[in-house]
């Protein structure tokens, strides 16, 4: 009993960080493709396209947070203070993203600043977030119950390398995103940018799907195995089609299906992660079971997630019907 | 010299949490004024109360983001700092901070979206609804954040086995016995920073003979808000005070300059509190008046801090000074308030330069009061981080060294600061420019669109 809540939590932050990573990844996304618009109007445009709901995106990191240290307080208490570093820089840099919405907006002489800070702070966070993505699979150092490695143990070269690649990941996102929500010229421009920045993904799913069984044995055995090989094969074949797919649709200049596309790489690519990695929450050796708070807590917080995260997702799903279609310079700012 | 973790993370603590409750607090009261003058707006449909509503929610907008990403930092401090903390807590802190983001943020991040973006894609009434749900969102949220701090002030409803807390009861761990006190006292708190902010600029206006129509009306709205909940503070901070003296005795010790226990213990007016000697220079005191007011009789008996171990003593000069900061702005704005309900009478409220001017410089004050009574409560906690069964030295991460806490502290000072300076900057250009009394109300949803903060200063009303 207990153990299967275990796992619907950790069904629940799993779903939760996808979320986030979905969702603030195309408003990241847009940030870091700022500096390359064309004119001060592409600006506007890209940034009302995400001003709405940029906050509503990112609050799924937060439930991340709060949930892990809810359901695995363990995890929360050892992967945060290893990370401390690029979290830290990744707060800092979601700071100036985040206030650049409203300060831009009010800004004259100063928007250049603005939009620079807006462009930073999504390329830093973004960067941040991928090292932190490279140093959890490469796992922490633990001894009881706390974290016995170094403040620098996650600058490596594989979380530099996922760090780019979540940048070129995002950034795909981004692309594909503003190629749904805009038209003309600016859209022209964002089919642009989305066709190399395939590429570039594809080459970072690549090396990370080589690299990360070379980390760690169990993985390697995990996905080469007989007949693990051939139930997991799908997910490569899969992801070779919705590339394809992704290819076809930005060279036959579709509207929504880029969008659609890019989602899928990103939950194979997810899943695929999760796959190397389950059941561990603390790589290389702490399972889910061993880092779950008291089913006393996991049991009382469920109750209300089952009613509210419905709800949630009803009402996120509203507003962005609200703001469907394609963006306008006069989307009724305040 | 070596620089101590512990003693880093806790300046970081107060700096960051410091720096994130003046936002929340001002949006806690923004967001209920608002969603209050949409309503009027939309039952009444006169334009004062839309041009006043669009000023705010400018405002608001600013303000509001400031507040969520320093609000997420918060998020991660508990993790990254205190560690230690985080694992022994998290049964009773973690679903508590999860049930705000599921219930308060998700709500206040998406029904934000529709308030400042969507007044001409959804109808008026959803628009209201929309305002409605921002409000509630901030109230939600107090109630949990305040769930969980006053759990570490008063703990109850919990066992600990292994080093670890368990729930034994969410009621009792949620209403827990200062939660009551803690709650009304802060989102009244709230309200109050809110309103002399709104008095204090439509003073201003009035002052400088601007914006006179939306002005008259926000300053005496607002004004007989303060009126119920400047006096009502006072109830609430007295029961709040008589709380903590049932549960945390050392903490009100501190706060009121106490190192002897006297029976007929007097009331310290000021004085300057010395640990080294144990004793206080400089006192103003009124006899007999402090045991009057905490055991409500002249001769009762309160303990001084000498009856607690040094080790188990807060710091007593910031817990006692910052009280008293706290407690004479609560008498400063019930003096606002009675003078304005002499005005009133003489129906010389609006035309009463030195009350407008005093409004005017009342503006900030809330804030000081509510960092104030913040630092008393939580100053006046230690050396516990749950009174009286964790203390603060041994919630810190033990892998992070003081020269990392040391850059990171330095990090959110520097950032902190740019924005701080931008945002008041931002804030003080949007009541430079005032409510756009000229302009028309939209009618409906077919409006033309509003030109909004969305456009440059110059291209303003
Ligand atoms: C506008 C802000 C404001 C004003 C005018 C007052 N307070 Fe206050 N006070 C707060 C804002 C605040 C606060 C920031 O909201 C605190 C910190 C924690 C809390 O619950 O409320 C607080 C804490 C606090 C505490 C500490 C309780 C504890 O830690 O256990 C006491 C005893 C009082 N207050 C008492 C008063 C009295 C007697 C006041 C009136 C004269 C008063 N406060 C005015
Ligand atoms: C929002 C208003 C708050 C303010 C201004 C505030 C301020 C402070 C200050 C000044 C300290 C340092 C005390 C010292 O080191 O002597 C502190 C400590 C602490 N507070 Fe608060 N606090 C607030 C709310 C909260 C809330 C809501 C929580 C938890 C849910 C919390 C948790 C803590 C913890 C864990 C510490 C321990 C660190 C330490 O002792 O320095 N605080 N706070
Ligand atoms: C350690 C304590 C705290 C933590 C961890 C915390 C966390 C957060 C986070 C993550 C956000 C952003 C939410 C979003 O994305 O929309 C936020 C905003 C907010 N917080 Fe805090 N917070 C703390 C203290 C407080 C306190 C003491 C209060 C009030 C009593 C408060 C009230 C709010 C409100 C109303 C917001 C909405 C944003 C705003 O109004 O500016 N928080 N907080």
């Amino acid at each position: 009993m207990a153990a299967d809540l275990t796992v619907i939590w950790a069904a629940i932050i799993a779903f939760g960080v996808f979320m986030y990573v979905f969702m603030d990844g195309f408003d990241l996304g847009v940030g870091i493709l700022f500096p390359f618009a064309r004119s001060d109007r592409h600006r506007d445009l890209m940034m009302n396209s995400v001003a709405p709901i940029w906050d509503g995106n990112e609050t799924w990191l937060v439930l991340g947070g709060a949930g892990l240290l809810a359901a695995f307080p363990l995890a929360y208490a050892i992967i945060l203070p290893a990370l401390y570093i690029p979290l830290t820089v990744m707060l800092l840099a979601l700071i100036f993203r985040g206030v650049a919405f409203e300060f831009r907006f009010k800004a004259e002489a100063s928007r250049p600043l603005w939009d620079r800070a807006f462009n930073l702070g999504s390329l830093v966070a973004t960067g941040a977030q991928g090292i932190v993505l490279g140093a959890f699979i490469q796992g922490f150092a633990v001894d009881g119950r706390d974290y016995v490695g170094g403040m620098f143990d996650w600058l490596t070269p594989f979380s530099l390398m996922t760090g780019v690649g979540l940048v070129a990941g995002y950034a795909l996102l981004g692309s594909a995103w503003l190629v749904m929500k805009t038209e003309a010229d600016l859209q022209a421009w964002a089919y642009g940018m989305a066709r190399p920045l395939l590429f570039g993904v594809l080459i970072f799913i690549a090396i990370v799907s080589l690299w990360t069984p070379l980390l760690d044995r169990d993985i390697a055995g995990r996905w080469f195995s007989w007949p693990n090989i051939a139930y997991l094969s799908p997910i490569p074949i899969l992801t070779a089609l919705l590339a394809f797919g992704l290819y076809r649709a930005l060279e036959l200049h579709h509207d929504r299906t880029p969008f659609v596309y890019t989602l899928g790489l990103f939950v194979l690519s997810y899943g695929g992660l999760a796959i190397s990695l389950w059941p561990y929450v603390i790589p290389p050796d702490i399972t889910i079971w061993e880092a779950a708070s008291s089913p006393t807590s996991q049991i009382f917080l469920l109750a209300g997630a089952a009613f509210v995260i419905p709800a949630i997702l009803a009402y996120t799903a509203w507003s962005y019907y609200v703001f469907r279609g394609k963006v306008r310079q006069d989307i009724g700012y305040h | 010299m070596e620089l101590d973790p512990v003693f880093l993370s806790r300046v970081q603590f107060a700096f960051v949490i410091a720096f994130h409750i003046l936002f929340p607090a001002f949006t806690i009261g923004l967001a209920s004024y608002i969603a209050v003058l949409e309503g009027l707006w939309f039952a009444t449909k006169r334009d004062i109360y839309f041009h006043i509503s669009r000023f705010w929610t400018r405002i608001f907008a600013v303000s509001f983001g400031m507040g969520v990403v320093s609000g997420i930092v918060m998020s991660f401090q508990f993790g990254t700092n205190w560690s230690r903390f985080s694992d022994a807590t998290a049964n009773v802190l973690g679903p508590l901070l999860s049930y705000e983001v599921l219930t308060a943020f998700f709500l206040e991040a998406t029904f934000l979206g529709i308030l400042l973006f969507g007044r001409n894609l959804v109808s008026p009434r959803v628009h209201f609804l929309s305002a409605v749900m921002v409000a509630l969102g901030t109230l939600v949220s107090s109630f949990w954040i305040l769930a969980a701090n006053s759990w570490m002030h008063t703990p109850a409803g919990y066992e600990v086995r292994d080093g670890i807390f368990h729930v034994t009861s969410w009621v009792e761990a949620i209403f827990n016995p200062s939660f009551p006190y803690r709650l009304s006292h802060m989102v009244t708190a709230a309200f109050l920073t809110t309103a002399f902010v709104v008095i204090g600029i439509s003073a201003w206006y009035l002052l400088k003979g601007q914006f006179t129509d939306s002005a008259r009306r926000m300053l005496s709205m607002t004004l007989w808000l303060v009126t119920v909940l400047a006096p009502l503070q006072i109830v609430l901070g007295d029961l709040h005070g008589l709380n903590t003296f049932e549960h945390q005795p050392v903490k009100v010790a501190a706060m009121e300059g106490h190192w002897e226990t006297q029976t007929g213990a007097p009331m310290i007016l000021f004085a300057v509190p010395d640990p080294e000697t144990e004793t206080n220079h400089f006192e103003i005191a009124i006899p007999y008046l402090g045991s009057l007011i905490l055991v409500h009789d002249v001769m009762g008996e309160v303990r001084g801090l000498k009856a607690w171990p040094a080790d188990q003593r807060p710091p007593v000069a910031i817990v006692f000074y910052a009280f008293r900061i706290m407690v004479s702005i609560g008498f400063l704005m019930l003096g606002v308030v009675l003078a304005s309900l002499w005005l009133r009478r003489r129906k010389r409220l609006f035309e009463t330069r030195w009350f407008l001017r005093l409004c005017a410089a009342c503006a900030p004050i809330g804030f000081v009061a509510l960092i104030a009574g913040w630092f008393v409560t939580e100053v006046g906690r230690q050396p516990w981080v749950v009174y009286g069964v964790m203390r603060t030295a041994d919630a810190t991460s033990p892998a992070i060294t003081g020269g990392g806490v040391l850059a990171s502290l330095l990090g959110y000072i520097t950032v902190y600061a740019i924005i701080f300076t931008a945002g008041v900057y931002y804030i003080l250009r949007l009541v430079q420019r005032g409510p756009g009394e000229a302009q028309a109300a939209p009618q409906g949803r077919a409006a033309r669109p509003l030109s909004g903060a969305q456009q440059p200063f110059e291209a303003g009303d």
